[in-house]
């Protein structure tokens, strides 16, 4: 890429815009699994019989298995909502950014 | 030629395979005719897609990415498919059938990186890299010294992998299909070659696919016939295999016993998995960064689902196979008493397939667990062999003066050679404890690949020095730590006591190649650190937007 593409693109409110939604989407996405991931690991580490409570009175089932499940299909919600919005939004803006660099 | 030589090998894996079924008829397991049938089929239509993928793989860029034209969608499958190995189908349903819930805690670790990967790693690996990790981590720094740590680091990742796919598919074979553990080792590694060789990443992607097809049908069935049983009521299913191993399977146990242990295992999984060079390698094989995205989505969608498939099938093989007379070890039961099966815990999903559907349903699920070691050799291989070819060859030897053709060559013999070492460290592995080698490979992925990886995507201030000392340290610190811990210094040299007190480095090691990185980068005041952090810039407009990025080709 040319020095005068960079610098450019660098000043560009889009790229700029860009930039800074994404990284706080990520970073906020990111945060969310690891709070959820650490926070069950260092339950089963600190106090397993927290997850070892039966679901309901008198059944086996214990609430961990619907907790390890969810856990499971978080993180596919996650990478869910991340895609829907990057392939929108976040790469319309990077059309745009794209679009403004071939006009030159 | 080329279509000799095809001919040539064909000929050579079948007259293997036919020596080992009349051999196979004096191993203490029967012969599995439905499974050798099921098997042939499956062998043959990957044989046809990989004669149609070698007449397709014109160029170097055919070869490692498939052209880069492979869908979101197919891609997704291909991720899964590498991720779905017969050791985390075989091991995780047999551990939960051992242990119940402590399988479903292994398998989440397991699973939680994939949404990193995406928030991460994916797209601005997708719009710097061409074939391998290492065309991102070498983009501004010195091509020589990032290329050869990076190589290096994948080689061992994935000839340590190799070794545990390797023994395990000889033993699954041997118990499965009746076959010597050398025949098994030595047709898993031959037709391992043929693929790679001749049909590419394209051959490798879709025998990827079909197998992730197939392996996931297969246990939708076993899943919903265990449910059937039980009405499709979870609870009732629970309540019968807790009337048989008592209450503490629907708990956590002691897999994850003490914070340190639970955070390093954490680490090595979640860090491991974005360091693994065959998973990276995938996200060149789609056209663009939407794609790549795509493909993550899919992929965790299509693990997680089988994860909860291997936990049900767990509590199915408990309710259905255990003291189940059929598939009773009464020989192991003698000596040590209890309710051993056939093969190990680890054959649990294999016997449940024959008590829910008969032989011929056993013979589908053996040939796939056949199909799924195949496929992800095939894949690390192919990772292998371009780390040697396009890091090594191509760009140290070469320094990037080599056509196409001439790389795509040394990258065929390169997995030849991969494929004979793979084959020779299977049989000298056989009888060794091979439990630390997985936990390794995690270990070197996470500490030398991922955080070289990760910070020359977002830091300005890497340098050459601070990636190459620090992704060493962390690569020497996760394979000492590995020899002084509790599986290699205790259980394999014979000491009394580990030097190193957990199984899990990964907590150590990456934070020493993190800080490795950290400090060496920032006392670096070489005008060669100036330029590469001057060079950050426009590489993080290229990661963020695409522009300039590598496109799919033409056909």
């Amino acid at each position: 890429m040319e020095q005068n593409i960079v610098d450019k693109i660098k000043v560009n409110p889009d790229y700029q815009e860009l930039v800074k939604k994404r990284t706080a989407f990520s970073l906020k996405l990111t945060i969310a699994m690891l709070v959820v991931y650490f926070g069950f690991i260092l339950t089963i580490a600190f106090d397993p019989s927290a997850l070892a409570a039966p679901l309901a009175e008198g059944s086996v089932t214990t609430i961990g298995i619907p907790i390890g499940i969810a856990v499971i299909i978080f993180a596919f919600i996650l990478t869910g909502i991340y895609t829907k919005r990057a392939n929108g939004e976040f790469d319309d803006l990077a059309n745009k950014i794209k679009e403004s660099v071939k006009d030159s | 030629m080329l279509n000799r030589i095809f001919l040539f090998l064909i000929l050579g894996a079948v007259a293997v395979f036919a020596s080992g079924t009349i051999e196979g008829e004096i191993q203490k397991q029967p012969l599995n005719i439905p499974a050798i049938v099921m098997f042939v089929i499956f062998v043959g239509a990957t044989l046809g897609i990989t004669y149609w993928a070698a007449k397709r793989t014109k160029s170097a860029k055919d070869f490692y990415t498939a052209g880069g034209g492979i869908t979101g969608f197919q891609n997704g499958m291909a991720i899964a498919g590498d991720y779905m190995s017969a050791a985390s189908f075989l091991g995780i349903s047999g551990l939960v059938y051992l242990k119940g819930y402590d399988g479903l805690i292994y398998s989440i670790g397991f699973l939680v990186g994939w949404p990193l990967i995406l928030f991460m790693i994916a797209e601005p690996l997708r719009n710097l890299g061409k074939y391998t990790f290492a065309d991102v981590a070498s983009y501004r720094l010195r091509q020589k010294p990032i290329r050869i740590l990076a190589a290096f680091g994948s080689v061992a990742t994935v000839i340590l992998y190799l070794i545990a796919q390797m023994v395990g598919s000889g033993k699954l074979i041997q118990l499965l299909f009746g076959l010597q553990y050398e025949v098994a080792v030595i047709l898993v590694g031959v037709l391992m070659i043929l693929y790679v060789t001749f049909g590419g990443m394209l051959a490798t992607t879709w025998v990827q696919i079909i197998k992730a097809f197939l392996l996931l049908s297969g246990a939708t069935f076993m899943a919903i016939a265990v449910m059937a049983h039980y009405d499709f009521s979870f609870g009732a299913l629970f309540a019968h295999a807790t009337e048989l191993k008592g209450a503490e399977i629907m708990s956590p146990g002691g897999l994850v016993s003490d914070p340190v242990s639970a955070i390093s295992l954490a680490i090595a999984l979640m860090f491991g998995t974005a360091g693994l060079p065959h998973i990276l390698m995938r996200f060149f094989t789609v056209g663009n960064a939407k794609e790549a995205r795509k493909s993550v989505f899919f992929a965790t969608g299509f693990i997680g689902y089988f994860y909860i498939l291997t936990f049900t099938i767990g509590f199915g093989a408990i309710v259905m196979v255990y003291q189940n007379p059929e598939y009773l070890d009464l020989a192991k039961q003698a000596i040590s008493g209890g309710y051993p099966i056939l093969g190990g815990n680890n054959m649990a999903a294999i016997h449940l397939s024959h008590a829910v559907g008969g032989d011929f349903f056993l013979g589908f699920i053996s040939a796939v667990a056949f199909a799924t070691i195949l496929a992800v050799v095939s894949g690390l291989t192919l990772a292998g062999a371009s780390a040697i070819s396009h890091d090594l060859y191509a760009s140290v030897y070469k320094k990037g003066q080599v056509d196409g053709l001439k790389e795509m060559k040394v990258s065929r013999i390169a997995t030849v050679v991969l494929g004979i070492v793979a084959i020779i460290l299977g049989i000298a592995f056989e009888k060794q404890n091979i439990a630390f080698v997985v936990g390794l490979a995690f270990a070197i992925a996470a500490s030398a690949n991922f955080p070289v990886l990760l910070l020359s995507m977002y830091w300005k201030k890497l340098t050459t020095r601070g990636a190459v000392i620090g992704g060493s340290l962390g690569l020497a610190t996760a394979v000492l730590l590995v020899i002084l811990g509790p599986i290699v210094w205790v259980q394999i040299l014979g000491n009394a006591e580990a030097i190193f007190p957990y199984k899990y480095p990964a907590l150590f090691s990456v934070v020493v190649a993190f800080v490795g990185i950290w400090f060496f980068s920032i006392t670096d005041k070489s005008e060669s650190a100036k330029e590469e952090m001057e060079a950050f810039e426009a590489q993080y407009i290229r990661s963020q937007t695409g522009i300039g990025a590598e496109g799919a080709s033409e056909h």
